[in-house]
């Protein structure tokens, strides 16, 4: 077997079990302070309804939780430890003064339903946030509610259906590009509306012909991810947006891409009605395995009634509240107010910037994509010629022939200690190599990958086997996905029952 | 800018490999019409110092140095300080979704974990890895039983959280998802005559929260018997999860929604918190959110992968069981660590103590103010009644540093001056007496005031 | 790859195996092979009615889910056990590896159907997934 580059090499790594596995009756991690009131009679209080028994919860000690965690983070592939060339996830640096910040007390212990009075600072972040945010964006009003980008498109959807509903004329259908996230249309679908596709040109843009075509009274929108999911930006994004405002229909934007926008261009610039943001990506808020995310919505004025309550308003006597009187509103999408905690880092993340460095953080962003795109161009396909902005889609044709698929790829990608890019999406390029550096990757970082993406290539002409089998380094091989789905285990069972204390 | 690891040469270098002569060749694409030609109107660049003093005039003018009586969905818990120290690793905080599982083993592994103790403490099968919060994670326990049972309406308790209904409305709106608010009776619990007059053979469920949002613990049997004798499906939604710890989770429940945010996540002003959805295995398929099964590699090691993904949206799309992508993982792993910190037997003992100081402070205000729903057993929370506005007992308070109990009127106009205190293992016996005597000074004032005004007839 | 004669198919790649009144529903091993390992059917329940052309259940592999479209409409009067606790045995043998019977209801709907050799020449032109 070939070499590894000079980015990573094996090393040690703990092994670790279940926190179960270790459990044992009398360990404790934790010291309650003494009762300063009267002791209860649990059964007296309770009734019927007292727990006597937590069955297999476990019982360990400080330090043994300290090495389980820790030991299991070292399995991990982070930020922190190098690039993901994810497309459309914009993995790029998370600050560590976001998470300070956020930790200040009366910010991380703020209840959200304290008095307006000892509110004034959580409001003012949410305030200057969506100040920044609707002049980043070119919007008129903005909800931070949304926990997530999905949760976003939700609302968004349900803006949409809002201002038709208010016209009295509802209507039927979203149309949705081939190329777009899955959370398009598993949105739509949950808003009622029906979903119809609508094919890319040759140029992997929208055709602005079909859409022509398919544009009636019956569509209430388009749901358009600008750039695209193959980082193509849509030229005729006016054209598009006259087509559908004519007939009464708006355009949504899936901001997921805005990296590749943020200070060059403003969606509400080029005739976006309602779009949202993806906090967890363009603004640096931490993807912590999964999540949590923020999906702001932005609106222009037409949209405004229907936003989610409560709205924050500035008083007369320059106080900050939050207003619930939204006779149009379209309700609550989420508890409270949103996931505050990820407005702060976003905050953070502009004050950090300010207007140089967000443009240079854009500018970078597209240049590392470019650059890794002529670094692999001619090694793989190429699908479409167009030019790319932030990411770059390539397909895995030429290595097909030698029976090397994508996922392959990626896989053996791991063993030279990058995390894989993106596989097979958008669907509209089969075999599909999706990459998106972010503007967070060192020129050293990107040779590094492209230096493993040339190797990998070669490898699969040489010896494809190599390939097809990755990873070779990883604690795992790689895992019996079928045998999951099909006897799903979701979660641990002691050997033998428990018997009760 | 510090966060851009790139020299001037570095660009320079760049740009010629690429065969541009600038930066705003790459931006050719975007038509010149709608190019920016000046600076975003956003705050000037700060230093990290200034980031820093900013976000700490932010925290002084939002309350810092206060204590709090507030509950009502979001509680005040003691966090173990290992939860920040072991969440801050960078290989937790910045990895991403763990869908190659060969690198994401530690996110997969707690994961697991999660939803076992998940399992453990609701006595459920089956427990996905996080909704957003416990309000969407009620909206989609609901949207999962009207597609496994078929039916349409479904029956919501007023004792849930008004917020959580509020989203339920909002989600069901769209779905053609009729909704029957059933009322509380005057023990705080839902009213069995009336729900079982209102459900009907087309309703898919019922939704209840225990303990509810007066902290009032609900008889969840017989809400199940009702339920399941008329076909229909029985969803509890549990706000306060410190509660599992000394009461007996619902578990003739067919599916639960959970907020797991009293496990170790901070208020945090609203969020972000951790919804939960946990459920029969049977109705697994069904189930939206991610799931991590135990599985093997190629040398039947042990290893950890997300599973059933063609629920999913990136399967599906249209079809499938949610649109939910990004969750909550972060904030899952945090309530991970405090379970594990606690355990099995400091939840109970944490429970207990949580139960110890409400009963008191309950005891200490039913001395100068009227106690309701009594009738039936609570948790750490209790709704009183003033004769004052408790906003403007509140208002006094607030000149103490002390956050009082939530006024219910916004939500229950028909209590009156009621207000929904919560006391947790944070909360002192000093500060629960200087309250009490709050309402005592209240209660007296006013009394005196009728006094002076003999024309006034005394109700 | 051998079809079965006396199966009809459809162009979604389920068969159908018919005597004039009562039928037997699969899908093709060409369907098997595009999905993949399969871990899951969604079937109805004995008793539920089929619509010619309306989706009936799916199948589900790890990374993909098939609708499953009714050949004909009918009455399904038993549905394969195995396939709940054994759904690899399609990946065995899609032929053998039936999913429903059910009564027919127009047995006229099977004439619109593929024969083994012209869904051969369908699934040699459709090429690959």
């Amino acid at each position: 077997m070939k070499h590894f580059t000079r980015k990573a090499t094996r090393h040690v790594s703990q092994n670790e079990g279940l926190i179960f596995e270790k459990s044992s009756s009398g360990k404790a991690a934790w010291r309650l302070a003494p009762l300063d009131v009267p002791e209860v009679d649990t059964e007296k209080l309770l009734g019927l309804s007292e727990r006597k028994d937590l069955g297999n919860m476990p019982e360990v000690s400080e330090i043994e939780i300290i090495r389980h965690f820790t030991r299991l983070s070292t399995w991990n592939y982070a930020i922190d430890l190098g690039m993901y060339p994810l497309g459309s996830c914009t993995m790029k640096y998370n600050p560590r003064v976001n998470e300070v910040v956020s930790r200040l007390e009366g910010i991380a212990n703020g209840h959200p339903y304290q008095p307006e009075k000892i509110s004034q600072g959580a409001m003012r972040i949410i305030k200057t946030l969506s100040d920044c945010l609707l002049e980043i964006t070119g919007m008129e009003a903005i909800t931070l509610q949304p926990a997530a980008g999905a949760h976003g498109e939700l609302t968004g959807l349900l803006l949409i259906r809002a201002h038709h509903d208010s016209k009295g004329a509802p209507r039927k259908k979203v149309l949705i590009p081939d190329s777009a996230h899955g959370t398009n249309p598993a949105t739509a679908a949950m808003v009622g509306y029906a979903v119809e596709n609508l094919k890319s040109n040759a140029s992997g843009m929208v055709d602005v012909a079909a859409l022509e075509a398919q544009m009636n009274e019956d569509v209430a929108a388009l749901m358009l991810t600008n750039p695209n999911t193959l980082g193509v930006f849509e030229q005729e994004i006016h054209k598009i947006a006259d087509i559908l405002h004519a007939k009464g229909g708006l355009l949504y934007m899936d901001g997921a891409n805005m990296n590749a926008l943020v200070s060059k261009v403003r969606p509400g610039d080029f005739g976006v009605d309602v779009m949202h943001l993806n906090l967890h990506k363009t603004f640096s808020t931490p993807h912590g395995g999964g999540g949590p995310g923020s999906g702001p919505v932005a609106v222009k004025k037409q949209l405004e009634p229907f936003l989610p309550r409560p709205v924050l308003i500035s008083k007369s006597d320059g106080t900050l509240g939050f207003d619930y009187d939204r006779p149009q509103s379209i309700g609550r999408v989420r508890s409270f107010y949103g996931n505050f905690g990820m407005f702060v880092r976003a905050l953070a993340y502009i004050l950090a910037n300010g207007p140089d460095g967000l443009r240079q953080t854009t500018e970078d962003a597209v240049l590392n994509a470019n650059y890794i795109r002529k670094g692999l161009e001619g090694v793989y396909d190429l699908p479409y010629s167009s030019a790319s902005m932030h990411e770059v889609v390539f397909s895995d044709k030429l290595q097909a022939k030698k029976g090397a698929r994508t996922m392959d790829i990626a896989k053996r990608l791991i063993d030279y200690g990058f995390h894989p890019y993106t596989t097979a999406f958008p669907l509209i390029v089969p075999g599909a190599l999706m990459i998106e550096p972010t503007e967070s990757e060192p020129k050293e970082e990107l040779d590094l990958f492209i230096e493993a993406m040339r190797a990998i290539a070669q490898e699969v002409e040489e010896d494809a086997e190599v390939v097809r089998t990755a990873p070779h380094s990883t604690r795992v091989s790689r895992l019996d996905e079928t045998a999951a789905a099909r006897k799903p285990v979701l979660r641990w069972k002691p050997a033998e029952p428990k018997r009760e204390a | 800018m510090r966060y851009l690891p790139k020299s001037p040469a570095d660009r320079k270098a760049m740009l010629e490999a690429i065969g541009v002569n600038s930066i705003d060749d790459l931006f050719s694409p975007i038509p010149a019409e709608y190019r920016l030609n000046r600076d975003l109107k956003v705050p000037r660049q700060m230093a990290e110092s200034e980031i820093v003093d900013w976000f700490r005039e932010r925290s002084r003018e939002n309350g810092d140095g206060h204590s709090t009586f507030l509950g009502a969905g979001a509680y005040y818990h003691y966090r173990p300080v290992i939860i920040d120290s072991l969440i801050s690793r960078g290989e937790f905080l910045t990895a991403y979704t763990p869908y190659q599982a060969e690198i994401s083993q530690g996110t997969l592994q707690s994961i697991f974990e999660f939803q076992t103790m998940i399992c453990e403490l609701t006595g459920m099968e089956v427990a996905n890895a996080s909704m957003y919060d416990g309000s969407t994670a009620a909206a989609e326990a609901v949207m999962m039983a009207v597609r496994l049972t078929g039916r349409r309406t479904v029956a919501v308790a007023r004792s849930v959280h008004p917020e959580y209904r509020e989203v339920l409305a909002t989600y069901a709106f769209h779905q053609g998802m009729p909704l029957a608010t059933i009322s509380f009776s005057d023990t705080g619990r839902i009213n069995l005559k009336e729900l079982e007059a209102a459900i009907t053979s087309d309703t898919a469920c019922i939704l209840v929260q225990s303990p509810n949002f007066f902290g009032t613990i609900e008889d969840v049997e017989a809400v199940a018997e009702i339920a399941h004798r008329k076909g229909a499906m029985l969803v509890v939604a549990i706000a306060e999860a410190i509660s599992l710890g000394i009461v007996e989770p619902p578990r003739s429940a067919d599916v639960i929604a959970m907020e797991a945010q009293s496990f170790g996540v901070p208020l945090g002003f609203g969020g972000p918190y951790c919804g939960v959805i946990a459920t029969r295995e049977s109705n697994v398929r069904q189930m939206p959110g991610r799931l991590v099964g135990q599985t093997t590699d190629r040398n039947g090691k042990r290893g950890f992968v997300l599973t059933l993904a063609t629920r999913e949206q990136h399967i599906r799309r249209e079809k499938a069981t949610s649109n939910i992508c990004t969750n909550q993982a972060l904030i899952a792993l945090m309530a991970n660590i405090y379970m594990t910190v606690y355990g099995k037997v400091g939840l109970k003992e944490l429970a207990r103590q949580n139960l110890a100081k409400t009963a008191y402070a309950a005891d200490q205000f039913s001395k100068h103010g009227n106690i309701l729903f009594s009738g039936a057993p609570r948790f750490n929370e209790f709704v009183v009644q003033t004769s004052e506005d408790p906003y403007a007992i509140n208002s006094r308070l607030l000149g103490h540093k002390i956050v009082g109990g939530f006024p219910l009127k916004k939500f229950y106009p028909e209590l009156g001056n009621a207000s929904l205190w919560c006391c947790t293992e944070l909360t002192s016996r000093s500060l629960i007496d200087t309250a009490a005597g709050h309402v005592a000074e209240s209660e007296r004032s006013v009394r005196s005031a009728k006094e002076e005004t003999p024309e006034e007839v005394a109700r | 790859m051998p079809y079965p004669a006396d199966f009809k198919y459809t162009k979604e790649h389920e068969w159908i195996k018919s005597d004039g009144t009562t039928a037997t529903i699969g899908i093709t091993t060409y369907a098997q092979d595009s999905l993949g390992d399969i871990v899951f059917v969604e079937l109805p329940k004995v008793g539920a009615e089929l619509t010619a052309g309306k989706t009936f259940g799916s199948v589900e592999s790890v990374k993909a889910v098939s609708d499953l479209y009714a050949p004909a409409s009918g009455t399904v009067t038993e549905v394969n056990p195995e396939l709940a606790t054994a759904p690899e045995k399609i990946n065995q043998d899609a032929h053998a590896a039936w999913m429903l019977k059910m009564t027919l209801k127009n047995p006229v709907d099977l004439k619109a159907l593929l024969s083994s050799s012209d869904y051969e020449k369908f699934i040699s032109e459709e090429g690959g997934h």
